[in-house]
């Protein structure tokens, strides 16, 4: 099992969140985690990746068998785990290709294989900009700055065709994106989908779904995982709306 | 009415006489016996002078300094160089008009409609325990266009007090890059002067890594209608650099535009200072002046002062100012992070990006290069891998 998370408590500024999620993943496999606003799912992709001003309070998430709260975020990265988030940051300063290179580098360091110089590096990024299609004149351009929405989240999933990550959370990926962006993004996603790796999609909207299909579907509410079930869930949860699952575990 | 004062004789005295004797021009001569007097009767400036309140010139004052003629010449200067000469401002303070006794003055004239491809270059270093005046005169003919790189550079402890004097004529376009880099134990006071015409463009990137003190005053004045002016630059400094920038853009006619970004970042126990005044005069409607002042703190020890300040008197004007002094973001942080860069390294790259932003509108291959380099040297970072 790839990931496996155990009754997971964890909050923001005191505040409890996350209140028992169960969650368990296993390579090969796309989960999507789909709930309403404020049911917790931004706060799991962000204890997953590490940041620190969330608290996990009690519970515990094994990455390949080993735990990974005690990692640092980089640590957690250059391990392979990877957030696209839903709001990149702008870096301005700093092109693209140097900043991927040095992702790269650095996890190919810790794993103790090769490095690439910035010519090899950038034949590399030529090949993977292709999955996301994205021009190459994007790579010499500050990272994100400037850059539309759905730019930005082509951006994420170019990092990700980058960085291999063995279990990628894709924090609402979708939001703010029109159909053609979403489309673009959606593919990109599908090439990297392998039995080597998982990806967990957190998302508000089934939308996404008919694009990258789940083999999993979980219902987030108040915390916990509601409702579990394949993709026509998704299509379920459309259909009747939030309440309908808040109504079934007598949430608020 | 006439000072029977006597002057107490100081240590630059009798190196004066040897300028003084050495000068083949009347005028140039009269230009440098006003400057030392004014300089004799007023002294470097001290911390009470308002201008000079968090710059504290007193260790540079109190050193034994040898002027160090690097030509001895004389000055032949045409008309209109001559014209440029006498309009400096040699009674700002006691730093400027010693800079006026003792200028070394090199000049260039582009001449009209000239487009000159590759950068006029102006470098300089001193040795050891001597003192440098560099004074250069610029005259941008119109329609003309040219690069202009200043430079001061070195590995001694030395004390730099330049001058330049630029005339950018209507429709004329000149670039100036002024980087400053001497050593962490030199002292360096600097003044630009600039003067714009009609339609004109100045675009300035001024640079300051080096010194243990630096000052550095800039003023910009718009002489006709549509000019521009892009006044940028960075200060960056670690253990107990102190850098001081002092800068007034005069808006008197109207229609031009000025936008002035300086960055600062400060490391260790550093010193930085900005003081940014734009002034929009009466006349001057139609305006668009643009000021900005960010600064990185990249320790609890270090210090900035900042104060932009707008001066409006003309309700027909598109106006903006803001400063900032703050840590690196936090989510900034985190994202380099979550894509495995250790801390270190995530806020070094950080920081290298905040400086980028004026470093990259150097367009010289060689100097952006270089300051690159140093840059990152400082930040211990290398990009490379």
């Amino acid at each position: 099992m790839l990931l496996e998370v155990k009754d997971l408590h964890a909050g923001i500024e005191g505040k409890e969140i996350l209140k028992g999620l169960n969650l368990q993943v296993n390579k090969g496999e796309v989960h999507a985690i789909m709930g309403p606003n404020g049911s917790g799912k931004s706060t799991l992709s962000k204890v997953l990746a590490g940041h620190p001003t969330y608290e996990v309070i009690s519970g515990e998430v094994l990455y390949e068998g080993k735990n990974l709260l005690e990692l640092e975020p980089d640590e957690r990265a250059r391990e392979g785990v990877f957030m696209a988030f839903q709001y990149p940051v702008e870096v301005p300063g700093v092109s693209n290709s140097q900043f991927l290179r040095l992702a790269y580098n650095e996890k190919m360091k810790h794993h103790g294989l090769e490095e690439l110089d910035p010519l090899e590096f950038n034949d590399y990024l030529k090949e993977k900009a292709k999955i996301v299609d994205m021009d190459p004149a994007f790579f010499k351009r500050s990272v994100n700055e400037g850059f539309s929405g759905g730019e930005k989240k082509r951006n994420e999933i170019l990092q990700m065709a980058v960085l291999e990550p063995k279990l990628a959370v894709l924090d609402e990926t979708d939001s703010g994106l029109d159909i053609d962006a979403l489309r673009i993004v959606a593919e990109g996603v599908n090439k990297l989908r392998s039995t080597n790796n998982a990806i967990i999609l957190v998302t508000h909207y089934q939308r996404l779904l008919n694009f990258i299909v789940p083999d999993v579907v979980h219902v987030l509410a108040n915390g916990r995982i509601v409702k579990e079930g394949g993709k026509e869930l998704a299509y379920e949860l459309e259909e009747k709306g939030y309440e309908w699952v808040k109504g079934a575990v007598g949430a608020k | 009415m006439v000072s029977l004062q006597p002057v107490i004789a100081n240590q630059f005295t009798e190196q004066f006489r040897e300028i003084l004797k050495a000068e083949k021009s009347a005028s140039v001569k009269a230009f440098r016996e006003k400057a030392f007097r004014f300089f004799n009767e007023n002294g470097f400036p001290t911390v009470r002078n308002e201008d000079w309140k968090y710059t504290n010139s007193s260790k540079l004052a109190g050193e034994n300094w040898k002027v160090e003629v690097i030509s001895s010449e004389g000055s032949r200067l045409d008309q209109r160089l001559e014209g440029l000469l006498n309009k400096f401002n040699l009674e700002r303070n006691g730093f400027t008009a010693l800079n006026a006794a003792f200028a070394e003055i090199v000049c260039v004239t582009i001449p009209k409609e000239m487009r000159v491809v590759e950068p006029i270059t102006f470098e300089f270093s001193a040795l050891d325990g001597s003192a440098i005046f560099p004074h250069i005169l610029v005259i941008a003919e119109s329609g003309s266009k040219a690069t202009i790189v200043e430079s001061y550079a070195g590995e001694a402890r030395n004390f730099t007090n330049s001058a330049i004097q630029i005339l950018v004529e209507d429709n004329a376009n000149l670039t100036h890059y002024r980087v400053q880099k001497e050593s962490a134990e030199a002292f360096h006071v600097g003044t630009t002067e600039v003067s714009l015409g009609r339609a004109s463009l100045y675009n300035a990137t001024t640079i300051n890594i080096g010194a243990q003190l630096s000052r550095h005053d800039i003023d910009v004045k718009f002489t006709a209608e549509g000019g521009e002016a892009f006044v940028d630059g960075l200060y960056m400094l670690n253990e107990s650099q102190h850098s001081d920038t002092h800068s007034i853009i005069d808006h008197t006619v109207p229609n031009c535009v000025s936008h002035q970004n300086y960055k600062g970042v400060l490391n260790d126990r550093s010193r930085g200072v900005f003081n940014g005044k734009v002034f929009v005069r009466e006349n001057a409607s139609g305006t668009d002046a643009k000021q900005s002042n960010k600064n990185l703190l990249l320790s609890n020890d270090a210090r900035v002062d900042t104060k932009p300040q707008l001066e409006i008197f003309n309700d027909d004007v598109k106006c903006a100012h803001g400063a900032t002094v703050g840590q690196l973001e936090e989510e900034e942080v985190f994202y380099l992070l979550s894509r495995g860069l250790n801390p270190e390294l995530s806020r070094n790259l950080l920081t290298y990006g905040f400086a980028e932003e004026i470093i990259n509108k150097i367009g010289i291959k060689s100097i952006k290069k270089e300051l690159d380099e140093a840059v990152l040297n400082r930040l211990n970072t290398n990009l490379e891998a």
